[in-house]
């Protein structure tokens, strides 16, 4: 079998956020009615004109100055002619060989190596309606008739077309992510690939690595997220692959990517390719973008995410893959900033953001501008942590709880009794109960195996859920271990310290557990002199049965 | 005694803002007039009574309550049925929009609201405005009241036929090659193509965008230019519209042409296929000018040669792209029983259009096909700039040029119908002024050995539309009253 290399360019269509449509002042709201955002203009209604929506062409131009394009001063509007009936006026409004943007390119960082991408050009167009297909399977072959929704006909979209530069699809992957981010920090779209308000198509082919002509391409479609286009990416390169290994070739068409069954399928073949019939748009002068245009634009250039990453990583002290995760978008370094307004340290925030946050935010399916644990209920449960009354892996439980729960952290804490054991006596003993039951282990670490004191450690930590403090396990066992007979502590050592007031939403939780609610207070020096109560019923009440180990 | 409806626009107005009569009595007046004479005539295709009452109503009241309205105010007016009015039928003479009712209102209409202009009814058209004669309409020709058995030309022959018949004394046309013109030449009417831009497309159905333009019939230049004043100006629904104030034109109408140069397009005056009777009167014309004391000169146009090529090219082109959208999915006639959508498609498009449009739809698709877009649609806007410039270099020796508006007078019906080679040669002095995006009218100049009615052509670069009218008036003064058409003896 022989290797190839993996030829691909992504053509990336952008809807663009503008309150009106692109050539009429229907409005542009997601969700609504159907056919209710539409006016004679986008129904392409006999007689009716387009008339460009300027909003619309600056934020093209912003995208274009993004990607380091060349602004064409003099660009036009083309039609393209296609029966389709989606498409009110069976043309769609586009641009063809005289774009706005051209030669632009995108920097993506992929193994820690910088890849530069060619951009071919960014271009305007409108967007077309939808059809709904009725019928048993909402294909259109089968259905019983179609009904088509306009809402959606003549809003803005921008194709960024990039050079066949990718090579893998881990690199599309990193041109798609920078490239969303890039736009979201532009604030042009919502580039919310599930509602469509991004959408890729890629075009791929093999050839013999050191070899200058392309392959055969063929263009894949239905690519609804970054995943997607990875995933169609990973099996089409390998499905040529094989087909080139087979002796079959290549057959260059347009296929569909199957979301169930992660496959390809052939959806049209070039004979079937249309022709678009394109020429000037009759009803729309040029674009004549002026450097005074150009500048007034570039003047709203916001700070680019290669540049925040930059600024976010030396102010904060991240390492680069913190800080892109912290930098991804506007949403995301706001958040972080809320956390360290709250008190948070950066790496903390940086940590929590790029693990359990990102987790949550993925398994959700949602962006960080909708997180549904706040900046500053997450740094609460930073602070618990450090503070000591909750264990780091307690609250990793706690965070994803309250995602799906849509509660705060700390409210977990509390219903679950999450709170960390501190309790030397509590500890010492789970630390008798764990030793009974692991003599032999005992026997070998008083023989001097070092390493056997880790498997005890576990053993503690697994029968109390992870809630112990692992300082305070480590000193009990270490003290009963030695022999050393732990007294009780004197009643005049008995400390309890009172529950902060911004903690107030733990009073609400059961009386046995607010017993072990304590916080300690935050200007002592060291956990070990953290509360310590011991009564022998307490222990009782938290030891069972939910602590005991199994068997 | 002077009937109401022989009356010119600007005397009507005048009588109604003076309480002289009312526009409702104006407007019935036309109304019967029409209801009596149409059946012959067939200038309409839908009469909208009820709108124009109410418009007249309307401005009666407002007169009564002592409001200055605009000079056209309570005049009735035939509009060409290829512009929107709100909630009334609009067919633009074809089968492939039965039963489409526009739910917005096309600028010009709007504008003619305001100016409190009553419109009488929609007027026929050759189908989506192609054709020279409305014979491609697919509701019957219309007429042309000077001979019943002959054309009134087109594509606007209803709206020409109308203003020439006494049914109103204005009317809207668009010309998008000579659709204005022509048909006014042929009925003996004045009728102005306005500079590309000037008048907004807005709710026009269009045929070819880059060339269509909305414009003024009437039986007077004083008319046509008060109706221009009401029409014109820039409006942001159309991206196409020059920014810019519309001057006043009657005001300037009477400053005479002495001193101007008249270029006199030797080629059209004498070509091959003018009609003597034509040659003869608009050489008259020429001479009546001179004798007003403009400078006569003459002037070839050598690309003009290649206009009509370069106009069936770029027109079919943007039409085929323009018709596109009458598919049977959302308005208009959608053929039965078709098993999917595109055979929905085909279906309704192939019993929808007429011959001519399916012709000119065929011809623009070739034309913009892979592989011969460079050499058919490409080279025919280079021709376009040839002709852009050949009028620059005229308009450095000449002020205003001029010539015949159309080969030949009105034709017989079915004459020239199987022969669209012949047909298209009615508008080859027209198509220049509409590839150039410039302003031309055409007045009458008498009849000719055929006792028919003969344009005169004149011509200037955009914006020149005071000039012209200008020109004209002075003409126009100079020629005094024209005969009527023979239909004025019957009401």
């Amino acid at each position: 079998m022989s290797t190839y290399e993996a030829v691909i360019g992504l053509e990336v269509h952008v809807e663009l956020a503008t309150h009106s449509k692109m050539f009429c002042d229907s409005p542009t709201t997601f969700g609504a009615e159907p056919n209710t955002q539409t006016c004679p203009v986008c129904l392409g209604e006999p007689g009716s004109l387009p008339v460009p929506n300027r909003r619309a062409i600056e934020y093209l131009m912003l995208i274009g100055l993004a990607l380091d394009c060349r602004i064409a001063p003099h660009s036009l509007f083309h039609r393209k002619n296609y029966f389709y009936p989606d498409m009110p006026k069976n043309y769609q409004i586009s641009q063809y060989d005289l774009p706005l943007c051209v030669e632009g390119y995108l920097d993506v960082e992929v193994d820690g190596a910088e890849r530069r991408i060619g951009i071919t050009r960014a271009h305007m167009e409108e967007d077309t309606g939808k059809s709904l297909h009725v019928g048993t399977t909402g294909r259109i072959a089968e259905a019983k008739y179609s009904l088509i929704d306009y809402n959606r006909a003549g809003i803005p979209l921008v194709e960024v077309v990039s050079e066949p530069d990718i090579r893998s699809a881990l690199e599309a992957q990193r041109y798609l992510t920078e490239l969303r981010a890039i736009l979201q920090t532009l604030g042009v779209s919502d580039v919310r690939m599930e509602e469509g308000s991004m959408r890729c198509d890629a075009n791929v082919s093999l050839r013999a690595p050191g070899t200058e002509a392309f392959g055969t391409k063929v263009e894949i479609k239905n690519l609804n997220s970054i995943r997607s286009v990875s995933r169609a990416l990973t099996y089409e390169i390998d499905r040529q692959q094989k087909a080139l290994d087979g002796g079959d070739g290549i057959v260059q068409e347009t296929r569909h990517f199957d979301e169930n069954t992660g496959k390809t399928h052939s959806l049209r073949s070039k004979e079937e390719a249309f022709d678009y019939r394109y020429f000037p748009e009759p009803d729309l002068v040029p674009i004549e973008a002026g450097d005074d245009w150009i500048a007034e634009v570039r003047a709203l250039m916001p700070e680019l995410p290669r540049a925040r990453r930059a600024r976010i990583a030396s102010e904060h002290d991240l390492t680069p893959e913190q800080a892109a995760f912290v930098a991804a978008s506007p949403s995301s370094v706001q958040y972080f900033e809320a956390l360290l307004a709250s008190g948070t340290a950066a790496r903390d925030a940086a940590v929590w953001m790029a693990g359990e946050l990102s987790r949550a935010l993925n398994e959700a399916g949602e962006s960080i501008e909708n997180a549904r644990v706040s900046a500053a209920d997450l740094a609460a449960l930073i602070a618990a942590v450090k503070e000591g009354t909750v264990t780091l892996s307690s609250a990793k439980k706690a965070f994803q709880d309250a995602y799906t729960a849509g509660k705060t952290p700390l409210q977990i804490v509390d219903e679950r009794g999450l709170h960390q054991v501190s309790d030397d006596g509590a500890i010492a003993t789970i630390v008798d109960e764990v030793l009974s039951a692991n003599e032999a282990e005992v026997a070998r670490f008083r023989a001097g195996e070092e390493k056997v004191f880790k498997f005890l450690v576990g053993q503690v930590m697994k029968a109390t859920k992870g809630q112990a403090s692992p300082q305070v396990v480590d000193r009990v066992l270490r003290a009963r271990l030695a022999r050393v007979r732990v007294q009780e502590w004197p009643s005049s050592r008995l400390r309890r310290s009172e529950p902060k007031g911004s903690r107030s939403r733990r009073s609400r939780v059961g009386s046995w557990v607010s017993s072990r609610c304590r916080s300690s207070d935050p200007s002592s020096p060291s956990s070990s002199d953290r509360s310590r109560a011991n009564t022998s019923s307490r222990i009782r009440t938290w030891a069972a049965p939910t602590w005991r180990a199994p068997g | 005694m002077t009937e109401v409806w022989e009356l010119s626009a600007a005397e009507l107005g005048r009588m109604i803002a003076r309480k002289e009569t009312s526009a409702r009595d104006v407007v019935d007046v036309h109304l019967s007039r029409i209801e009596a004479l149409d059946d012959s005539v067939n200038a309409f295709l839908t009469l909208t009574p009820d709108l124009a009452r109410a418009t007249a109503d309307d401005v009666d009241q407002r007169i009564a309550a002592g409001e200055q309205l605009g000079p056209l105010a309570g005049v009735p007016l035939a509009l060409k049925d290829i512009l929107c009015v709100d909630g009334v039928r609009t067919t633009a003479g074809s089968k492939i929009l039965e039963g489409y009712v526009p739910p917005y209102d096309s600028t010009v209409v709007r504008k003619l609201r305001a100016a409190g202009v009553p419109i009488v009814g929609k007027a026929n058209l050759d189908e989506f405005a192609m054709g020279s004669s409305t014979e491609n309409s697919a509701y019957g020709p219309s007429r042309n009241p000077w001979d019943l058995a002959r054309v009134p030309g087109g594509s606007s022959g209803g709206s020409a036929a109308a203003v020439s018949a006494g049914f109103a004394p204005l009317g809207i046309g668009t010309d998008t090659g000579g659709s204005i013109r022509q048909p006014a030449s042929l009925c003996g009417v004045v009728g102005v193509k306005p500079t590309y831009g000037l008048v907004s497309r807005y709710g026009l159905l269009a045929f070819a965008s880059s060339l269509d333009q909305v414009g003024p019939f009437a039986r007077t230049v004083e008319d046509a230019a008060l109706l221009l004043e009401a029409i014109a100006g820039h409006d942001r629904m159309d991206a196409t519209s020059i920014p810019e104030e519309v001057p006043p034109y009657v005001k300037g109408l009477e400053s005479g042409v002495k001193g101007l140069r008249i270029g006199v397009v030797s080629d059209w005056v004498e070509g091959e296929g003018v009609q003597p009777g034509v040659t003869e009167r608009v050489r008259a014309a020429i001479e009546s000018l001179s004798s007003l004391g403009a400078e006569i000169g003459e002037i070839s146009l050598p690309s003009f040669r290649y206009a009509l090529s370069a106009y069936y090219l770029i027109a079919p082109a943007e039409c085929s792209s323009n018709l596109a959208r009458y598919d049977g999915v959302r308005w208009g006639l959608r053929a039965p029983e078709a098993k999917d959508v595109v055979e929905m498609n085909v279906r309704s498009r192939t019993a929808g259009f007429g011959d001519e449009v399916k012709r000119r739809i065929m011809l623009g698709t070739y034309a913009l096909s892979a592989g011969y877009y460079d050499a058919y649609y490409g080279k025919a806007q280079q021709v376009r700039t040839l002709v852009i410039r050949d009028f620059e270099k005229a308009y450095e020796r000449f002020d205003v040029l001029l010539g015949p508006t159309s080969p030949t007078t009105a034709f017989k019906i079915g004459e020239k119908a199987d022969d669209p080679l012949a047909m298209y040669l009615n508008d080859v002095f027209t198509i220049p002024s509409n590839l150039a995006g410039a302003a031309a009218i055409s007045l009458p100049c008498g009849l000719a050995e055929d006792g028919l009615p003969v344009g005169l052509q004149l011509l200037g670069p955009p914006m020149s539309e005071g000039l012209l009218f200008k020109v004209a008036y002075a003409y126009e003064q100079a020629r005094g009253p024209v005969d009527a058409p023979p239909l004025w003896g019957r009401s």
